[in-house]
């Protein structure tokens, strides 16, 4: 059996799993300020007299350090940072105490200029002065070559927890992303440690000693144990349990995926039948980070979004005034509409008809039309808004002409929609978009099932330069000699073999990592006229997916098909 | 996060599958260093920066600038479509008010590339500035520009195709010809007879740092520039005076390109050579960027900056001072001496030999101009070269009186095609290109 648990803005939902069928679900309201309490709520509610023994794993998606982060409750950091030629550095302060060090590491990994040590050991007495415990370190280029990032840790000595360095955290270029990064994975390290030490206690005083994972923000999971020196990566975790609850039933084109909540739209896509991720990493309040986070815009439109007349016409959101009409709310909502309509049941009818009369006496309409006016409005806004993502997503650069010319464009032909008003509004959706739209089984608690069976994801970055003759995987600190004959072919398969042991380590059962190359590129390095040696790049990755059998092995499944 | 004081449009394409051949200067690895610099510095977070793709050139849009011969598709690979239609791309970002600023930072390069084209000449085969020039021209309506050209070597092609358009001041800051590549781009080298006076050529000693190519912009170029008040300039941004370009004897650098970008303050700015690929082109792109974008580029150095090391002889500075005050002189005159060598004459003749490195091929050229008070005269180019080719091309310019359309025409219809290999006719004024083989 598996758990599977999705905190969410105000609801948690919790999924108890045998073969990839539900055999209980909870869903409880919870106030934000006591979570643990909630999720042993939901966990004790859910096993309520059942095998404790035969549970195989937990997954859970929290939303700890993304609260700890937007409401500023983080731990002071001490910054200590690199920044070499390019970008006045003085924007990327973020820390309590930002110390800047004078060395210089280039684009091929070559020390230009060693740091002065002597200012490490400064800031160390500064941070002690200020009571600082959690440092991070970033230099330029560490993704390259992260010998001063190793050698500052090894100046601090041990005298500060958690020391993060940028490297280990990314192996993508981005300077200013590396330093936001290692700042907040500093930053939110004691909350989140705090709260998975919580968690692990309360789950053995309960009897479950199964594995517990988190979820990662890529739609993949990672080991609590892992988890506690990555924290940063289980931030907004949120939108990859709805997207991998969208995809338990397989998909191998395109598709465009949505989850409709009281005040949002969540709007993310299937490339090839796998999630789409952020190119760079995801934002977090003010930061933007080189966190790997499966790509979700956002758009201010849901089931409680206040409904208005504005110059004769219906207009809808972007706030939410209070809950439905149907629920005693102050405005009329779209939520009301599906009520009118027939289509949605709670709260009283008659409130809800009587909002939408009151719209309909501005318009000159009856309450029925107005509400059909309603969905279709939704409808259109979410169309104009998935056509608008698209263009945007279609013009991502690329740097090949063949890509140009012929790379491949995302074109969605289906679309997955889950959230409260999934099945009302799953028609409008698919006339407006003119594709077929689905509404998975067991939409209302899609997410929670998407968290149970996510697999553990990883990825990683080798970059080979034959003519220094080194080999440099930064998300494992790797950095070693190779011969000048290296390959492209033996950078691939070095890189698939490091990424299946990554994801092992992260907390992949065997029999879940399909490790795949993503990019690759080998130049010859030209000087003069002679080709002095080859920059091999190559991205390989676990990606994110869904667990085959869903908890206690195939016979389940075939038990099932039965 | 950072802001960028003017909205910038990048077109950022480094081609990284072509090359000319895998050890040649313009190959894949070109913009690889500087693209992870740029990623690096994380340009594309800075609110107000936008990344573009390159949009692919139209037939029409190389047909409007060249005679390619024997015509556009056995001439220019789809790489070279590519790279015009990147500098097209940032020219309509900038025309359409998306953003302030533009920079085509794309590969192949285009400034050698002449009106005649028989093939590859010192890098470049379609003079990608000409090529979105007079599409902004076609889409956007007539406009003055000036287009400054700060690559080491004299842009020879963007000086042919605009030799004789006064709507388009072309100055070109090169190292002398007398040592380098392509030989061409004295001060006497002035434009024809309907723009004389609107090609400019300010050939620079070897040796001359940042010094001498600031002197030379604020009491040369900046001067002229205001005296001709264009509504647009433009950057042929080439990269190769820098201190380490192996195939030239400069002395600039990353800061020097930084602060001339701002001096100069272009609407958009295309990149030409630079094939120092390690030591320079990472920091000049990165300078030129921030300075376009208006933001701080004073930390932007070289790894091994050291100005005491590349100082500027001191009789260059005396040199340039002479040939300022000469070229500004002449530029007041020009006028006056327009009227002395062209009053009375019916056309003017020049005869070119062009050598096309690349391919190893000499093109032989007749070019008349006629002397027209009504319009900057109807050109007709006789051209032959070693690889068998003989043709006839005719240009209606943009602003053509009816007289010179009409004696295009005739020259086209009545060119007796067994002479030739080829009769081309640009008409400027309809836009309309034709060919008879
Ligand atoms: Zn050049
Ligand atoms: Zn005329």
């Amino acid at each position: 059996m598996i758990i599977g648990l999705d905190v969410g803005g105000t609801h948690i939902d919790a999924v108890l799993l045998r073969g990839g069928h539900i055999l209980e679900n909870v869903k409880i309201p919870y106030n934000p300020a006591d979570t643990l309490e909630a999720i042993c709520t939901a966990i004790e509610k859910l096993i309520d007299k059942k095998d404790l023994s035969r549970i195989e794993r937990v997954n859970l998606s929290t939303t700890i350090s993304t609260n700890a982060v937007l409401e500023g409750r983080t731990s002071p950091v001490g910054m200590i940072i690199e920044s070499g030629p390019g970008l006045e550095p003085s924007s990327l302060a973020c820390g309590e105490e930002n110390v800047f060090l004078d060395g210089y590491i280039d684009h091929r990994g070559r020390e230009v200029a060693p740091f002065r040590e002597g200012l490490v050991h400064e800031a160390s007495r500064n941070f002690k002065k200020r009571g600082l415990s959690a440092v991070g370190i970033v230099t330029k280029f560490s993704v390259r070559n992260p010998s001063h990032e190793v050698r500052v840790k090894e100046l601090l000595g041990s005298d500060f927890y958690p020391v993060t360095m940028g490297h280990a955290l990314s192996g993508k270029l981005n300077f200013p992303r590396r330093v936001f990064t290692t700042y907040l994975n500093s930053a939110v390290y004691e909350r989140f440690n705090t709260f998975t030490s919580a968690i692990k206690r309360a789950f053995e005083d309960m009897g479950i000693k199964a594995p517990i994972n988190v979820l990662k923000a890529d739609g993949g999971t990672m080991s609590l144990e892992q988890a506690t020196s990555l924290p940063v990566h289980t931030i907004l975790s949120g939108p990859a349990a709805s997207v991998m609850g969208c995809i338990l039933s397989p998909a191998s084109g395109d598709a465009v995926l949505l989850d409709v909540g009281g005040t949002t739209t969540d709007i993310s896509f299937l490339a090839g039948g796998v999630p789409l991720l952020e190119p760079q990493g995801i934002k977090i309040g003010e930061y933007p980070t080189l966190v790997r986070a499966i790509f979700s815009n956002s758009i201010a439109l849901g089931g409680d979004s206040a409904v208005k007349v504005e110059d004769g016409r219906v207009v809808i959101g972007p706030r939410r005034e209070g809950p439905p009409a149907a629920l005693g709310g102050p405005m009329p909502t779209p939520s009301d509409a599906m009520i009118v309509k027939g289509m949605l049941h709670f709260g009283s009818r008659e409130k809800a008809y009587l909002a939408m009369k009151e719209l309909g006496l501005v318009l000159g309409m009856d309450p029925e039309s107005v509400a059909e006016i309603i969905l279709e409005k939704m409808g259109d806004m979410i169309k104009n808004a998935v056509d608008g993502i698209l263009l945007e997503l279609n013009s991502r650069p690329v740097y090949t002409v063949r890509e140009l010319l012929y790379g491949k464009r995302i074109q969605p032909r289906e679309v997955r929609i889950i959230g409260g008003p999934a099945k009302v509004l799953a028609p409008v959706i698919e006339r407006k978009l003119n594709i077929p739209c689905a509404v998975p089984d067991n939409y209302q608690v899609a997410n929670a099932i998407g968290a149970a069976l996510s697999r553990t994801t990883a990825e990683i970055t080798l970059i080979a330069d034959t003519a220094r003759g080194y080999i440099t995987v930064p998300e494992l600190g790797i950095r070693q000699k190779i011969d000048s004959g290296f390959t492209l072919k033996q950078a691939r398969s070095m890189a698939v073999k490091l990424v299946e042991e990554r994801a092992a380590i992260l907390g992949a059962s065997p029999e879940d990592i399909e490790a795949e190359i993503i990019e690759e590129s080998c130049f010859n390095m030209v000087r003069g006229f002679y080709t002095v040696g080859k920059n091999i790049r190559v991205k390989a990755q676990v990606k994110p997916g869904i667990t085959g059998c869903g908890g206690e092995g195939r016979e389940m499944d075939d038990e099932g098909r039965k | 996060m950072m802001k960028a004081v003017n909205k910038l449009g990048l077109v950022f394409f480094p081609a990284f599958d072509w090359a000319i051949s895998p050890t040649h200067p313009e190959r894949e690895e070109r913009l690889l260093y500087t693209l992870d610099q740029v990623q690096e510095e994380g340009i594309a977070d800075i609110e107000g920066i936008k990344f573009y793709n390159p949009s692919v050139a139209e037939k029409e849009d190389i047909e409007r600038v060249h005679f390619c011969v024997p015509d556009v598709s056995s001439l220019v690979t789809e790489s070279h479509m590519v790279s015009a239609g990147g500098a097209i791309t940032a020219a309509r970002a900038v025309m359409e008010g998306e953003v302030d600023k533009a920079f085509a930072v794309v590969r192949p390069p285009g400034h050698h590339a002449h009106r005649v084209v028989y093939g590859d000449r010192g890098f470049c085969i379609i003079n990608i500035e000409a090529v979105m020039l007079e599409y902004v021209r076609q889409r956007y309506g007539k406009r003055r520009v000036a287009i400054v050209d700060t690559d080491c070597h004299h842009g020879d092609g963007t000086q042919d195709i605009f030799w004789n358009d006064r709507d388009t001041l072309f100055i070109s800051l090169h190292q002398d010809g007398r040592t380098l590549y392509p030989g061409t781009g004295f001060p006497e080298e002035f434009g024809g007879p309907g723009a004389f006076g609107y090609t400019i050529n300010i050939p620079l000693p070897p040796q001359t740092g940042e010094e001498g190519f600031l002197y030379v912009v604020e009491n040369l170029v900046l001067p002229i520039i205001k005296d001709y008040n264009p509504d647009l300039i433009v950057n042929s941004a080439g990269q190769d005076n820098h201190y380490t370009d192996p195939i030239t004897n400069m002395n600039f650098t990353a800061q020097g390109y930084a602060r001339l970008t701002q001096r100069l303050n272009p609407d958009i700015a295309v990149l030409e050579g630079g094939y120092s690929i390690e030591g320079a082109l990472p920091y000049v792109n990165l300078g030129i960027i921030l300075a376009l974008a208006g933001l701080d580029y004073s930390h932007v150095k070289e790894p091994d900056y050291d100005p005491e090391k590349i100082k500027q002889p001191t009789w260059i500075s005396e040199y340039l001072k002479r040939l300022c005050e000469e070229i500004y002189r002449r530029w007041m005159k020009k006028e006056d001496a327009a009227k002395k060598m062209f009053e009375g004459k019916d056309s003017v003749v020049r005869k070119k030999r062009i050598y096309y490195d690349t391919i190893g091929v000499l093109e032989k050229q007749i070019e008349t101009i006629r002397v027209c008070s009504a319009c900057s005269g109807l050109i007709t180019i006789k051209s032959e070269c070693d690889l068998g080719y003989s043709i006839l091309a005719v240009t209606i310019p943009r602003d053509a009186c009816p007289r010179c359309i009409d004696e295009g025409y005739r020259a086209y219809r009545t060119a007796d095609s067994g002479d030739y290999s080829g009769v081309y006719l640009q008409d400027r004024v309809n836009d309309e290109y034709c060919a008879k083989m």
